[in-house]
């Protein structure tokens, strides 16, 4: 099967969807790629390069759509600005198409595609559950830009971000508040931190304050009651008062911020407005603002996407190209996010769209031109329960040991049975029963407290009062020693004495180590 | 003259403190106490019992027949008594101070075996001439009670010495898995059943060879239920076993109409149940499984992750390992079964007494069903001084690993298997473990890359960081020492 790789031509885009690395990646699957000319050097990956790796390079847009069976992109399809058709239109009848699609917002385009008969998966549609982390095209994304966004913010901010005591002078260390700890906002912490900043960061989710910590940031909280986890990992809309708690938290903050780095995003709803432009005035002048959701409006009040402006004396930046301005290392990781897919897709030799496989029916838009978006949740809900967290790769999955509460009918049945034995008029032994009950649960109740380091000693002390049965061995002693019964009897309590004598004394060896 | 009522109040004393003993062993700092207790209480007890059958008590109207034992005046009988009482001291303290404590296992399975063999000789005994009179009418029932008693006390026996012999490595610790074995004990038990038909409908005591032909089917059961479990499910069959010989003490009781044997009896009875149940849930096997044995054979495993994508194993030697020690701050050691058969708990006790001397955190993660008894490692770290603050219970230290520096598993593999929670077809699926392979660096040290216990590979020798140390724990540690103090 072959694999196209073309050329970008969204304005100022510079990522390529594979890099040379990911073309020998994808030739071991057993697939043959072909790579536009030109398509690898904004992201410094030239056509040689391509072309040790074993791709083929072919010159046009229109001949490689045309002679590949899937055509890998990093932007949706468009309007191709050199021949004048759309993209979707080169695509081969029957083609498959990867990249991302944003299914939910392009539906015109998506309709062009299934007209084609196309098969498209959308790389951002990946369900968000353990397994299909490694072709999570968003987070790897997301890392990216958040990197990038404390440098652009170091960029622009007249100062150093570690303290520093020099002989000329203290400069104090920079304070960045990052919004958002999702993917992007810890990549953020990661890289402030690692340029000496104090970081402090803001969720709404209460889980993420761990992973917050963990970073080396302080975790930043609005004190009520409100779990913001959505579905997925996402965070969902607050309420009114959350949000007012959230706008008067961020404008005193802002008055000891340098740099505010902004994450938030809703899945599906605008981005919410969290810097007012109060917030914006109290910061000082020459302060940086960097906003993640700049393309979906933006959380501070100002930004304007694509562009740096200015506003109060405060630096705003609202890049939306940020993986793009670091095309090499995303290129190169969006690559492997596609070869995973078409890893996990069987390769090229047992190649198959599986709609039954949970990761290929979520990320898959059209199939032969029938549409599929958006996969059903039912199936998905069920990983949902654990949220995926930014620490990759380790989430678990175990296989939940289904018990069945049988307590009820056990005690039912005792209840009967020693209802039962009262009614035939022992009365002596149904005293003795009570007795055997009641200890058992004096049991029950003090073994549970035994700490576990003594359960060795647990067992030898309860091998010691065990040899309690030499009362049994005592009473049976009592004729004369030509009587069996008084012989067997000897020799119980002879044993019993053996498991006193032995269990307390190696007990009492054992807890003087304990106190040592 | 005593009067009775006394002997009742000792044994309402001894029951108390029996309870107060076990309450005592919620901490280490109360645990010394709660072990003088059950002295006293025991001494309490046996005291009570001999004045009883020394004659010396005054009974009130009518109870005084009740009691055929009653040793008088009869020198040789009380002579005989004595001996059977110094004797067995002697052997007990003997053995208690003589034992290793990485042997702990072995005793206690020896001595479960021993109140079984009592709880046996004493049903028996009772059958041939009762220690105390039955009421009239009461022979049916307590038939049952001897039956009963005879019954799980000759399990425990048989089913204790072959622990014994298994834990201490005279019969392999691989389970006997004899085909249709479950039909076998099914059959034995039903033998059992029917023969208990025979005696306890049979007039007076004229029925003593049913019993003794079941004592033997019991003791068979007893040895081949545990051939059938496997070595490392031990601390699973030795808690069951300290069950049973519970409540073949609490059947005792029933059959003398004793109610300290009972009450002491179902405390020891549901310690091991509740031992027995942490253990499964530490393995997250059901105690049926357990019991049925087989585990760990060929024909379980063959499932699990394919073998092909594990990649390679990365090997450290001992100078890598001790430069890692050196940089680490933050240390967890994993001891496992094959630290405790190397004997390297005190050589790692000195290890970890020079990191701490470096200011470096230094603490142990230990596994509930680490080593071959509930509770055993804990037991090794304290014999070799190891501070008890620093070592940590599972759950205590899990959430922990991802902000270690280094983590040293030493002799440990099943405990420490990622597939546990990651591969929901391994046979070892859903077992909680300790997960060490969140931690920067993990160090495993262990003899060969030979599997654990339940026979599955395990994929953390295969993870990025992880690094093998191979070599006998014993002899590596010391190395480590000599490294560290260079």
């Amino acid at each position: 099967m072959k694999i196209g790789v073309p050329r970008e031509v969204w304005p100022g885009e510079c990522r390529v969807a594979a890099s040379p690395a990911n073309v020998k990646r994808l030739q071991k699957l057993g697939f043959s790629v072909v790579v536009e000319k030109g398509a690898g050097t904004a992201a410094s990956f030239d056509d040689d390069g391509y072309r040790t790796a074993g791709a083929e390079i072919v010159d046009g847009a229109a001949s490689l759509w045309q002679q590949s069976d899937i055509v890998i992109k990093v932007r949706a399809p468009m309007e191709h600005p050199d021949l004048g058709t759309h993209e979707a239109d080169l695509l081969r009848e029957g083609g498959t198409l990867i990249g991302f699609i944003w299914p939910g917002q392009e539906q015109a385009l998506v309709q062009k595609l299934a007209s084609r008969k196309a098969t498209v998966l959308a790389m951002d549609c990946v369900p968000r559950i353990s397994r299909a982390q490694k072709l999570d095209a968003l987070s790897s994304m997301a890392n990216i830009a958040g990197y990038r966004a404390v440098l652009e913010a170091a960029h622009h901010f007249g100062s150093f971000f570690t303290g520093q005591m020099t002989a000329a002078g203290k400069v104090p260390p920079a304070r960045v508040l990052v919004v958002g700890a999702g993917v992007a906002g810890l990549s953020a912490i990661g890289a402030a931190r690692g340029l000496g900043a104090i970081v402090r960061a803001f969720d709404t989710r209460p889980e993420v304050a761990e992973q917050v910590q963990s970073m080396g940031a302080e975790f930043l909280t609005v004190e009520m009651e409100e779990d913001g986890t959505g579905s997925g990992g996402y965070a969902k809309q607050m309420s009114q008062a959350f949000i007012d708690a959230e706008h008067a938290l961020f404008e005193e903050q802002a008055r000891e911020t340098d740099i505010i780095i902004t994450t938030a995003l809703i899945p599906g709803k605008p981005a919410p407005l969290l810097i007012t432009e109060q917030a914006v005035k109290n910061m000082k002048p020459g302060s940086v603002i960097v906003d993640l959701a700049a393309e979906r409006g933006g959380n501070a009040a100002g930004t304007v996407a694509d562009q740096v402006v200015q506003s109060h004396g405060v630096t705003m930046i609202g890049y939306t190209d940020l993986p793009s301005r670091m095309a090499n290392v995303s290129s190169n990781l969006y690559g492997n996010n596609i070869c995973h897919l078409l890893d996990d897709m069987g390769g090229a030799e047992e190649y198959r769209v599986d709609e039954e496989d949970e990761v290929v029916r979520g990320t898959l838009v059209l199939h032969d031109g029938e549409m599929k978006w958006p996969a059903p949740v039912k199936k998905l809900a069920e990983d949902q329960k654990k949220p995926e967290t930014a620490e990759p790769s380790e989430a678990v999955v175990a296989a939940p040991a289904e018990k069945k509460d049988r307590g009820p009918w056990m005690l039912l049945l005792i209840g009967l049975a020693l209802i039962a034995v009262g009614w035939s008029g022992d009365s002596g032994f149904l005293h003795q029963v009570s007795v055997f009950v009641l200890s058992c649960f004096i049991g029950y109740q003090v073994i549970w407290n035994v700490s576990a380091s003594l359960h060795t000693p647990l067992m030898s002390v309860t091998n010691a009062i065990s040899g309690i049965i030499i009362v049994g061995g005592m009473l049976q002693m009592g004729g004369s020693m030509e009587d069996p019964a008084t012989v067997l009897g000897v020799i119980a309590v002879l044993f019993a004495t053996i498991n006193i004598a032995g269990g307390f004394l190696v007990t009492q060896r054992m807890l003087k180590m304990f106190q040592g | 003259m005593i009067p009775y009522g006394a002997i009742l109040g000792s044994y309402l004393v001894s029951a108390v403190l029996f309870i107060l003993s076990l309450g005592g062993l919620s901490h280490q700092k109360t645990s010394r106490r709660g072990n003088l207790y059950g002295i006293i209480g025991m001494a309490l007890a046996v005291g009570a019992t001999a004045l009883l059958i020394l004659g010396k008590v005054q009974f009130p109207e009518g109870l005084a027949e009740n009691f055929r034992g009653i040793l008088l005046d009869d020198p040789t009988t009380s002579t005989v008594f004595a001996a059977a009482i110094g004797i067995g001291a002697l052997i007990g303290s003997i053995l208690a101070a003589r034992v290793a404590m990485t042997s702990m296992p072995e005793l206690v399975a020896i001595l479960h075996s021993f109140v079984g063999l009592a709880a046996v000789l004493v049903g028996i005994s009772t059958y041939l001439g009762s220690g105390i009179k039955v009421p009239a009418g009461g022979e049916f029932v307590h038939n049952i009670e001897i039956y009963l008693a005879v019954f799980i006390g000759a399990i425990t026996f048989t089913g204790s010495i072959l622990a014994f012999l298994k834990l201490r490595g005279s019969v392999s610790g691989k389970p006997l898995t004899l085909p249709g074995r479950h039909l076998l004990n099914l059959l034995m038990v039903g033998g059992c059943v029917y023969l208990s038909l025979f005696f306890v409908f049979a007039e007076g005591h004229s029925a003593i060879e049913p019993l003794l032909w079941m004592t033997l089917i019991a003791c068979v059961i007893g040895f081949h239920m545990v051939a059938a479990i496997g070595g490392a499910d031990m601390p699973v069959v030795v808690s069951m076993l300290n069950s049973y010989s519970g409540w073949a003490a609490a059947a005792a009781g029933f059959m003398l109409k004793n109610d300290l044997l009972i009450v002491t009896g179902a405390l020891v009875g549901s310690s091991g149940a509740i031992l027995s149940y942490i253990m499964c849930r530490a393995m997250n096997r059901s105690f049926i499984s357990v019991i049925l044995g087989g585990f760990g054979t060929a024909g379980s495993v063959a499932v699990g992750r394919k073998t092909e994508d594990q990649g390679e194993v990365t090997t450290f030697d001992v100078d890598e390992t001790v430069e890692e020690m050196r940089e680490a701050s933050d240390i967890i050691i994993v001891p496992g079964y094959g630290m405790a058969v190397a004997q390297a708990q005190h050589s790692l006790s000195q290890v970890v007494n020079f990191l701490r001397d470096k200011g470096k955190t230094v603490r142990f993660g230990i596994h509930p069903v680490a080593g071959r008894l509930p509770g055993h490692m804990n037991v090794l770290l304290a014999e070799a001084n190891v501070d008890y603050n620093i070592v940590l219970e599972m759950d205590e230290i899990n959430k922990d690993f991802p902000d270690t520096d280094l983590v040293m598993v030493i002799g440990a593999n099943d405990i420490v298997n990622p597939d546990a929670l990651e591969d929901p077809t391994s046979p070892i699926a859903g077992m909680p473990v300790l997960e060490v392979w969140k931690s920067s660096t993990v160090v495993v040290m262990k003899r060969s890359m030979g599997t654990g216990y339940a026979g599955v590979q395990n994929p953390l020798f295969f993870k990025d960081n992880s690094r093998m140390l191979f070599g006998d724990a014993k002899e590596v540690v010391d190395q480590l020492l000599t490294g560290l103090r260079s």
